[in-house]
């Protein structure tokens, strides 16, 4: 599902973020990206939604070469990979309904359909009773689930999770994981970077593990 | 793992006809929902684009209307026939008839060697030199006005020259020079006003790209987050230029408010003007022409300025 061939970003700044590293994920897997502050996880993830570029190498999503994708079908690459963030990224001035509903607003897709999968999302997040309130309104576990029914909505194979559990305490982070876990069982594709390795670590899925931009350690080749 | 062909096909992009319709409808309504949400500030934009349009309208439709005054002018260019000295009144009174039945004379009036004599007496101070003479001095005169189709310089000056070539005409003289004048001063507020058109337009161009260069950086966030969701430059995009339209057409209702408001308080003053120059003259209302160039002119300028302020900074908001 995803293949980085000795993948490197090398940013303006002169920073190198990745330097060469070979990865692959297979649909359905859950694999969880850790190391140090400035490792290159985050890197790792943008280069995956094509929110920066690979400086050399080869990037395959969804069989797609990302080199090769033209700036004008980067929209639409993105539709078939949801990003979550620490930081949410919520419109705040709307509902929740319409947050999540975002992504279907933008592909075009009707006003029925967007109630039905709207509900179904918000179901799945436990978070159907929350429709009409604003984000401000939630705690921040909430506002992480909005943000995660925002990515799935659409049912994305592939879905990134930048520190979804940065903010909050262990029983939500617990929640939210296991939120993970589901999904991953109906066959989505799941990169999540974390620095909890006390949780992941219970968890026994694919874990690997960067260091200076480089590829440290990968539990999914030792097995 | 199984890895699909590298090659892959090109991202269904599916959308309806009617969807898009939809749409675009809905862009539209929200874009004016949010100009409406702030009336005043929406007000003082639209108004300075709406005085932007009006200036040079306005102007346009005063030089039309002068051009209309020029060519109704009475007598306007007229121009004097003296004729030959041996001519008889019978036989002036028969030029005087030719001369009349040209499609581009509207009126020739015959001044007798007689009347103009009299006249003379009565006007120059020199009764007495004339009764010294044994004959009268003076030609008869047959006075020219050009009909309607033939009163610009040009044509009058057109007119005269076929009138030289009658041989009972000793001499054509005619008075153009003020009609000329008139027109090379409209001609002359006639290119000021395109050159005030222009450069109004592209004012009218720079205060929609800045409104919509202020809205775009307040709606950073959001942009960036529909960026993240895979909204396309064009759905971004759409919005700001319904808003850019809005503003262009809401300018231009204000524009043809202002120049209809300043006819209506020109009209009573020019009557009484008029009136004391024995003229019917009223101002014209402005063309069906110039309400439909306002209104299709003033949204293209809304459109192309939030084109441009959204080609130059949407690029630069991307999320990360
Ligand atoms: N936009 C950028 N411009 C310049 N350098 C950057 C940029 N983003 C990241 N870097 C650099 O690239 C390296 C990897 O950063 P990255 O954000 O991928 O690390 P990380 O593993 O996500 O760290 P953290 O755990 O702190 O989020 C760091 O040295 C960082 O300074
Ligand atoms: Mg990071």
């Amino acid at each position: 599902m995803i293949r980085f061939d000795n993948v490197a970003k090398r940013y303006p700044t002169g920073r190198e973020g990745l330097a060469g590293v070979s990865l692959e994920v297979a649909p359905g897997e859950l694999v969880f990206v850790t190391g140090h502050s400035g490792a290159g996880k985050s890197t790792l993830l943008k280069l995956i939604g094509l929110l920066e570029r690979a400086t050399r190498g080869q990037i395959w999503v969804n069989g797609r070469n990302l080199n090769r994708l033209s700036e004008r079908n980067i929209p639409y690459h993105r539709r078939e990979v949801g990003m979550i963030f620490q930081d949410h990224r919520l419109l705040h001035d709307r509902t929740v309904f319409d947050n999540v509903a975002l992504p279907l607003v933008v592909a075009g897709m009707g006003h029925q359909e967007i109630q039905r999968r709207v509900r179904a999302a918000l179901d799945k997040v436990n978070l159907l009773g929350k429709e009409r309130s604003l984000p401000i309104a939630l705690s921040g576990g909430e506002q992480q689930r909005v943000g995660i029914a925002r990515a799935l909505v659409s049912k994305p194979p592939v879905l990134l999770a930048d520190e979804p559990t940065g903010n909050l305490d262990p029983e939500l982070s617990r929640e939210i994981m296991d939120l993970f876990l589901q999904f991953s069982q109906v066959g989505v594709t799941i990169l999540i970077a974390t620095h909890d390795i006390e949780l992941i670590s219970r968890l026994g899925r694919r874990i690997v593990q960067l260091r200076e931009g480089r590829l440290q350690h990968d539990s999914g080749l030792a097995q | 793992m199984k890895r699909r062909n590298p090659k892959r096909p090109g991202f269904r992009r599916n959308r309806s006809p009617l969807r898009w319709l939809l749409h675009h409808a809905q862009n539209a309504v929200a874009a004016l929902g949010r100009l409406v949400r702030h009336p005043l500030a929406t007000l003082m934009t639209a108004s300075v684009i709406g005085i932007a349009l009006a200036l040079p309208s306005g102007l346009y439709l005063l030089i039309d209307n002068v051009r209309t005054l020029t060519g109704n002018w009475d007598g306007g260019s007229s121009i004097s026939l003296f004729l030959a000295q041996d001519l008889d009144d019978r036989e002036a009174e028969y030029v005087r008839k030719t001369i009349a039945a040209r499609p581009d004379v509207a009126e020739a009036r015959l001044i007798t060697r007689e009347e103009a004599l009299t006249e003379f007496r009565q006007r120059s101070g020199f009764a007495e030199a004339l009764d010294l003479l044994d004959h009268n001095p003076l030609p008869a005169v047959v006075v020219v006005r050009p009909s309607a189709s033939a009163t610009s310089a040009a044509a009058t000056e057109r007119l005269a020259q076929a009138l030289q070539g009658y041989r009972e005409i000793d001499q054509v003289r005619v008075d153009l020079q003020w009609v000329r004048r008139l027109e090379a001063i409209t001609h002359t507020l006639e290119r000021g006003v395109y050159l005030l058109a222009g450069l109004l337009s592209a004012a009218v161009l720079l205060i929609v790209g800045n409104t919509i260069r202020l809205e775009i950086q307040n709606r950073q966030g959001e942009i960036e987050v529909v960026k993240l969701v895979g909204g396309t430059d064009a759905f971004i995009r759409r919005p700001f230029l319904y808003e850019g339209f809005w503003y262009g057409l809401l300018g231009a209702l204000i524009a043809l408010l202002l120049v209809t408001g300043g006819l209506a308080l020109m009209q009573a003053p020019v009557r009484r003007l008029a009136g004391l120059y024995q003229s019917a003259f009223r101002l014209d209302l402005l063309t069906a022409e110039a309400v439909a160039a306002v209104l299709v002119g003033g949204p293209l300028l809304g459109l192309a300025g939030a084109w441009l302020a959204v080609a130059r900074h949407l690029s630069r908001i991307q999320p990360e």
